[in-house]
């Protein structure tokens, strides 16, 4: 069974509020005691998602919080925003495209620095991405 | 009836020296220190000019467009104080020291007098008050918040210094956390100051960075690939093992960008470029 405790949320409106996404993620991180490197790469993967949820969304939100299971904690946050959706998620996560003027290596890294990865978009009604990172 | 649409508290306002008088009085207790009385006084005896006004005209309701007067008072006083350091305790109290003033003017009013000087009367004003305190609280976080940022900002300018190491050498050493803009500031000022030193070496740390994502990196690459073309080389020092990881699986190609792993490593690198070695003197010779 998963336990959640902890839910804060945050705008994510500005680039100073991807800061403090990637602060707050931070903070819960080290609270968990995750590594060091584990800590990184949650903050590098929400710092990418963020963004995302800043330049492609428009404007949005980042919920995170903690999960225990069976002895394990973890982070859990969710970028979601109402911006356009995206048509081709295969496409969106192939290392290198980007639809803008990035290095397209954003969604795809942030897949691989994080356990849990999804995705969940309309086109038109807006993108949700969800992260979790365990303990080990 | 006139009371319901801010009679009684026109009625109070009409003693504006009294009224006047004890605000200051009031408001001084709370500021103490922060204005003089005479500065006090003028802005208080302003304010009650205005309010009177917007009262007359508008009633109660701040909101009213009769209060616009009044509130860009209010507004542009926020902005004043919140930039003088003022806390937002002392602003909001000084607004608030006016119910002071109005209740004690209402108390002598008394039962006979013009605006009753009743439960009502005092309601009333302090209804008003509290309304024309929201108004000020607003402007006044909104000023803060301006004030914190144009602070963040000049902090920023002070916190990512490019430093000449050595002759032809330049450095800037990344501190916290890095958004867009100041990364994007960060390289800007490198750039120009390689112009300006005619240096032919610059070196990035970032050993005080607590995570590099892809839009960093891009500024990084983006400055390395502007430096060679003004004829200069760029050193990346300072990648700590858990950044090198995440950059690895982020999937960041840096090329044959120059890396070493301390800001030390960069410096002699460079050095060597210039032509100059660095020998350690052996003790007890000669
Ligand atoms: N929240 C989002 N809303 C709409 N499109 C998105 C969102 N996140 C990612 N995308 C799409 O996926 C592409 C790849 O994203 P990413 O790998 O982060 O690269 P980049 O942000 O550098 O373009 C983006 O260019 C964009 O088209
Ligand atoms: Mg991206």
């Amino acid at each position: 069974m998963t336990t959640s405790t902890g839910v804060e949320e945050l705008p994510i409106r500005t680039g100073d509020d991807v800061v403090r996404v990637r602060q707050l993620v931070r903070a819960r991180a080290q609270e968990v005691r995750l590594s060091l490197v584990d800590q990184t790469k949650l903050v590098t993967a929400a710092s990418e998602l963020a963004r995302n949820t800043l330049v492609h969304g428009g404007s949005g939100t980042a919920t995170v919080e903690t999960l225990t299971r069976d002895g394990r904690s973890g982070i859990r946050a969710v970028f979601a925003d109402e911006g356009p959706g995206i048509p081709d998620v295969d496409q969106a996560l192939t290392p290198g495209w980007t639809s803008g003027s990035g290095l397209g290596l954003g969604l795809s890294g942030a897949r691989k620095l994080v356990d849990e990865f999804a995705i969940d978009t309309a086109v038109g009604r807006g993108t949700t991405v969800t992260v979790v990172k365990w303990t080990r | 009836m006139a009371q319901a649409d801010g009679g009684r508290v026109q009625a109070l306002l009409r003693s504006e020296d009294k009224v006047l008088r004890r605000w200051v009085e009031a408001a001084e207790t709370p500021l103490r220190g922060r204005l003089t009385t005479g500065e006090l006084e003028r802005t208080c005896s302003d304010l009650l000019a205005v309010l009177g006004e917007a009262v007359a005209g508008g009633g109660l309701d701040v909101t009213s467009a009769a209060y616009a007067g009044a509130r860009g008072f209010l507004a542009e006083l926020s902005r004043d104080w919140a930039r003088r350091g003022f806390s937002p305790s002392e602003t909001a109290s000084a607004v608030f020291a006016l119910k002071d003033a109005l209740f004690a003017a209402a108390d002598e009013d008394g039962e006979g007098g013009e605006s009753g000087g009743d439960l009502a009367t005092v309601l009333e004003s302090s209804r008003w008050v509290d309304a024309l305190g929201l108004v000020t609280f607003e402007s006044f976080a909104r000023a803060r918040e301006q004030v914190i940022s144009e602070q963040a900002e000049q902090l920023l300018e002070l916190t990512t210094p490019v430093v000449k190491l050595w002759e032809g050498v330049v450095a800037v050493p990344l501190i916290g956390t890095l958004d867009s803009a100041r990364t994007q500031i960060v390289m800007e000022k490198l750039l120009q100051t390689l112009v300006d030193t005619g240096s032919e070496h610059a070196i990035i740390d970032i050993t005080g960075v607590p995570a590099v994502d892809t839009e960093v990196a891009q500024h990084l690459l983006k400055t390395v690939v502007a430096a060679r073309l003004m004829g200069a080389e760029c050193t990346i020092s300072g990648i700590r093992p858990q950044i090198a990881q995440t950059i690895v699986m982020l999937g960041i190609e840096f090329g044959d960008i120059t890396t070493k792993s301390t800001l030390a490593d960069a410096l002699l690198h460079a050095m060597r470029g210039t032509g100059v070695e660095v020998v350690r003197r052996r003790t007890g010779s000669r």
